[in-house]
């Protein structure tokens, strides 16, 4: 990036859509600073009342998992089935449970 | 940069990434992908940002001199919209691996393209609702189809885009129906500025399935949805009722209603269509002129923006 003259760095941006719900990756944008990367949010991101909250985060904060190591690094969750209830057998004629 | 070509790729990724794309996959900014696949969305996704960016200029041209307060309103959240799918667009051409900056720069320096449609003048507020029923209507047709395209930053942003979108053909049609309601001088300025879009929007769609070379892997790669003749023909057929229903009357003495309900045009002048694109339209040289000019006044704003960040990391803003 040409340091000079440039559109200064990329931040994600995440809107929750009404209140109790998560806060979803809305998309990017570029801003000098924090207030500037949220007035850019709102005005880019929810010109129609799309959220109730917004956060901005700058992008070369976020750690992610790098696709070819997903594999890898999901594996442990593969072997566990007895985490889910489905994996229980129950006696016939029990319920609520 | 330097892409690889096709026949330089590893064949056996070639093959897991095909099977990825055919399984209805959607591949993600740091997935694996040949280098074509990037090039070819680098150059559609850039290309579809400079359309929205350079599309504010024709309608930007006849904010100040709306006909009425709400339709003034109305133009200008249009415009702003058309800012903000620029700015969705790029930023998921930027994850792509290619600055902001450099697509910029590519496109002053021509070697980045945009819809040749807004190489044509806006006469006067007539066009505001041709552009609004037509272009936006046309583009409507090809970004419902790229929702489903496989890179999914694009898809993402095509989404968005659509649920935008679609205000603003309304608007435009709108304009023309108040017109086609109006006096005989107003149906006449609705029906001229049918007959001067017209052509340049079918165009929007670009070449014939048969000369359209690249057309060929986008579809293999489900970068594209459907052809451009596909997605022409959709169009046609939606928009010819639309013309009828408020008493306009469609450019093309070859026009012709089929047994299947479709409607056959004549030929498109292609020979118009590559000279607007060689740079040669009516208002191409204005159009990048008004960018670049743009541009350049805002290079202070950017560089004292640049030089307040580095000198106080952020910290003096916001909590």
């Amino acid at each position: 990036m040409n340091s000079k003259d440039n559109q200064g760095p990329l931040w994600e941006v995440f809107i929750q859509s009404k209140p109790g719900l998560p806060y979803k990756h809305a998309g990017s944008l570029h801003a000098y600073d924090k207030a500037m990367a949220i007035d850019n949010a709102r005005d880019v991101y929810t010109r129609r009342k799309e959220g109730v909250g917004l956060w901005v985060v700058p992008s070369d904060q976020i750690v992610s998992v790098q696709p070819k190591d997903a594999e890898a690094f999901f594996d442990p969750a593969d072997d566990k089935v007895y985490r889910h209830p489905t994996f229980y057998t129950m006696p016939e004629g029990a319920q609520h449970i | 940069m330097h892409f690889k070509k096709l026949e330089e790729e590893d064949p056996k990724k070639l093959e897991a990434f095909q099977a990825r794309i055919d399984a209805e996959e959607r591949i993600e900014p740091k997935d694996w992908m040949p280098d074509a696949y990037r090039y070819h969305n680098i150059r559609q996704i850039s290309q579809h940002a400079h359309s929205e960016v350079i599309g504010m200029q024709p309608e930007g041209n006849w904010l100040t001199r709306a006909p009425s307060l709400r339709s003034k309103k109305i133009l200008l959240a249009k415009i702003q919209d058309e800012a903000g799918h620029g700015l969705y667009l790029y930023c998921a051409a930027e994850t792509l691996g290619v600055s902001r900056d450099t697509y910029i720069q590519w496109l002053h320096e021509g070697k980045a393209k945009y819809s040749s449609i807004f190489n044509y003048p806006t006469l006067n507020w007539a066009d505001m609702g041709a552009i609004g029923w037509l272009v936006d209507g046309a583009a409507i047709v090809n970004q419902v189809s790229l929702t489903r395209t496989s890179y999914g930053p694009y898809a993402r942003a095509m989404v968005r885009i659509c649920k935008e979108e679609s205000f603003h053909q309304r608007q435009g049609y709108e304009i023309m129906t108040r017109m086609m309601n109006g006096t005989k001088e107003q149906r006449q300025m609705a029906q001229d500025a049918l007959d001067r879009f017209w052509w340049p929007s079918l165009m929007m769609f670009g070449p014939h399935d048969t000369d359209s070379p690249r057309s060929k892997l986008a579809l293999q790669w489900k970068i594209k949805r459907a052809t451009n003749d596909e997605l022409r023909q959709k169009f046609i057929d939606k928009t010819i009722p639309q013309a009828e229903l408020i008493g306009l009357k469609i450019p093309d003495p070859e026009l012709e209603l089929q047994a299947d309900g479709s409607y056959k045009t004549g030929e498109i002048n292609w020979e118009e269509f590559y000279n607007v694109i060689k740079g040669n339209g009516p208002c191409n040289r204005e159009r990048l002129a008004h960018h670049r000019e743009a541009h350049a006044r805002g290079a202070w704003v950017r560089k004292a923006c640049t030089a307040f960040n580095e000198k106080y990391k952020g910290e003096l803003v916001l909590n």
